[in-house]
């Protein structure tokens, strides 16, 4: 179900809106009406729907109207036309006084250059938007500890933003974010500024964390990796105009125009897809409550000839085969442990493909990608073959 | 030249401009003369009874603490009140104080709500702006006029001519200080949902607080500036030797008065600048 439907939103700059707009019906470009009538146009008609739980990127060059169309969002900047819906709820036509509860109750934001307050401590930051709800001191500064504990900071909460690194900065401002609990965040270009291992480890925290929040996040980036990496979804803008929306895969393998063929052509799928883009929703059996039975049916339900195997946690065990396991039903051997192989191929969900390329040849069952001890997903060697070239099945939402 | 046209009556019109307001709002201007005029005076007289050497110790410790336990403002301030006791100018020096601290409380609570005005509607900005450049051209002898046709002589009109004269900064550098907040960091109090007093009242005021500092560092060095002019109309104070050594010539005497209202000056700018620099 959609929990964002943004319909026909628009934004022009300047004081010649109607003639802009008008000329914009007439199918002029950005340029023309900048020339026309002295407006800028930052958004431009654009439509779309977010999911509950999506994580949906905005991608786009620099001056594509982003920024501009992610402010449409929550009304910083006042929409020329169009409607943004949230619940149900146009945003654009609301009053000030619901605005302000939308905003206090649905939607967070996490900026760019972290927006923290300097004179405030890294708590009193985290517990910003309880505050001015009104909550009690108390319960917000529990509340924002919790929120700072999840990202990792939960013992800074006594200092102030200049005395920590930009990463741990923007961990309070997603802090800050998550604190009054949000069905939405939007996040503008939030690890831009960061240098690029920390932003890798930035998007890995916010995928966990997302893995576990079920949060829809509206995530801004002119950066295709990153894109990529978090996205379920990307919208790619142009002079402030959507044009292509489609799962990264969708946007890599069928660009919708030249103008997104450059975007991605650069792009070594090898490089920039991992074992999370390629992997499938494994079949496993629970070793606490199943036995070779159960595995010898499961496996030939799917066809399979190996199955793995987890405990209740989802934490990898090994894997048993299916001739192993009918062996161990003649023998009425009940315990899974018994017929139990460990030699596990295992990758975690960020390695390259690159790097897998050298495993998948010699390995006789699928590769486990794990995050941990817990297993995420299988990797099977016709599906990596199609996603290297570029075309077939591929899925990233295991 | 330009005979043909008349001599244009500006300053009868002024006149009488002055006059209807005197008439109209003596309801106001007599009060304030009167119960604000007699405040002030109890309250130079309060700090002219305390014994000197208590304000002294005060003063001193004050500057040891405030300029982060270093003895030089403090080593100073002693020094400089002792040779003004020795002077025999304690009661002016408190006289001024008093003038001095009225004049630049009001210019702060005038200036600083006129500031954040200025600093939430260009139209406000647009119009203020001029009179504030209007207020710091006119010669400073030129609200003495006003001050003692509303308020004929004394501390009260000294007070109003400062309170013109001195506001300005506090107001330029308030609205300054609003304006200058980073874009995101009022997105992010609006996108959390603050209101406009929340988002005034939590970043923008503490994000402002040295910029306005500095303003109203600018304001009390303005109003002490005022002190002598305002010894003119009767205003007492340290400006008062200042004046009649002026009228007889006597150097030695002014001089004396001179360096008095320099150690104040100091002593205060310092005071003010270090709330604003401490961070
Ligand atoms: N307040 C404004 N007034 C006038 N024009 C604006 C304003 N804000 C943005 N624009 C214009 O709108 C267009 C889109 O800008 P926007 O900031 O949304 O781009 P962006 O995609 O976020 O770029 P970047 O990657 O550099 O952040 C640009 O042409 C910009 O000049
Ligand atoms: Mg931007």
């Amino acid at each position: 179900m959609p929990v964002i439907e943004v319909k026909g939103l628009s934004k022009v700059f300047g004081k010649n809106v109607k003639d802009s707009l008008k000329l914009l019906d007439e199918g002029k470009k950005k340029e023309e009406i900048l020339q026309a009538t002295g407006d800028t146009v930052g958004v431009n008609r654009v439509s779309f729907e977010v999911n509950q739980g999506e994580v949906f990127v905005i991608m786009g060059l620099s001056g594509s109207g982003k920024s501009t169309l992610i402010r449409l969002i929550n009304r910083l900047i006042e929409p020329t036309e169009g409607s943004v819906m949230v619940d149900g709820e146009d945003l654009a036509q609301m009053d000030k006084e619901n605005l302000r509860r939308v905003r206090r109750e649905k939607l967070s934001m996490v900026f760019q250059n972290f927006g923290l307050f300097p004179f405030r401590t890294i708590l009193e930051n985290a517990e910003y938007g309880l505050e001015v709800q009104g909550i009690e001191k108390e319960e917000r500064a529990k509340k924002a500890k919790e929120a700072l504990e999840m990202v990792g900071l939960g013992s800074y909460v006594e200092q102030y933003p200049n005395q920590l690194s930009g990463g741990m900065q923007q961990r309070v401002g997603l802090a800050r974010a998550l604190a009054n609990d949000p069905e939405i965040l939007l996040m503008d270009e939030a690890f831009s500024a960061l240098d690029p291992l920390i932003r890798k480890d930035m998007q890995d925290e916010l995928l966990e964390l997302q893995d576990s929040m079920h949060k829809t996040i509206i995530f801004i980036t002119h950066d295709l990796d990153e894109a990529l990496r978090i996205g379920d979804r990307i919208a790619l803008m142009k002079d402030g105009s959507i044009v292509q929306i489609g799962t990264p895969e969708e946007i890599l393998t069928n660009p919708a125009d030249e103008y997104v063929e450059r975007f991605v052509e650069d792009v070594d799928r090898s490089k920039v897809l991992t074992a999370s883009h390629i992997m499938h929703r494994p079949e496993t059996v629970n070793i606490e409550k199943h036995g070779p039975r159960v595995a010898l049916e499961r496996m030939r339900e799917e066809g399979l000839s190996s199955i793995y195997v987890v405990d209740g946690h989802r934490n990898l065990k090994g894997y048993v085969t299916a001739d192993d396991a009918s062996d161990a039903r003649k023998k009425e051997i009940k315990d899974l442990n018994e017929i139990l192989r460990t030699d596990v191929p295992k990758v975690p969900l960020d390695k390259p493909m690159q790097e897998i390329i050298e495993m998948i040849y010699d390995t006789p069952v699928p590769i486990a990608v794990v995050d941990g001890e817990k297993l995420k997903g299988i990797i099977i060697r016709g599906s990596f073959l199609a996603a290297l070239a570029g075309e077939g099945e591929v899925k990233s939402d295991v | 030249m330009f005979d043909f046209i008349p001599e244009i009556p500006v300053a009868d019109w002024v006149d009488d401009l002055t006059d209807w307001i005197v008439e109209t709002f003596a309801f106001i201007f007599d009060p304030l003369k009167n119960e604000f005029g007699d405040f002030i005076e109890w309250i130079a007289d309060m700090l002219g009874a305390v014994p000197p050497f208590i304000i002294m110790l005060l003063v001193v410790v004050g500057a040891f603490f405030i300029t982060g336990k270093k003895f030089g403002l403090a080593a100073f301030s002693l020094v400089g009140l002792i040779f003004i006791e020795n002077q025999g100018l304690w009661i002016e020096l408190m006289s001024t104080f008093t003038l001095v601290l009225m004049a630049s409380l009001l210019s702060v609570i005038v200036g600083v709500p006129v500031g954040i005005l200025m600093s939430k509607s260009k139209v406000a900005e647009a119009i203020i702006l001029p009179i504030l450049d209007f207020m710091q051209t006119m010669p400073a002898f030129v609200y003495l006029i006003p001050a003692v046709a509303f308020f004929s002589i004394g501390m009260v009109p000294g007070i109003f001519a400062s309170l013109i004269f001195a506001t300005p900064p506090t107001v330029r550098f308030t609205n300054l200080g609003i304006r200058q907040v980073s874009t995101e960091l009022k997105e992010a109090a609006e996108a959390f949902g603050s209101t406009g007093a929340q988002k005034l009242f939590k970043l923008e005021l503490p994000m402002a607080k040295g910029t306005i500092m500095a303003g109203i560092n600018q304001t009390v060095m303005l109003a002490l500036s005022m002190v002598v002019i305002a010894s003119m109309i009767g205003a007492p104070g340290l400006g008062n030797p200042v004046v009649s050594a002026l009228q007889r010539a006597q150097a030695g005497a002014g001089f004396v008065a001179g360096i008095s209202i320099v150690i104040l000056a100091i002593i205060m700018d310092r005071y003010t600048q270090s709330i604003y620099k401490k961070k």
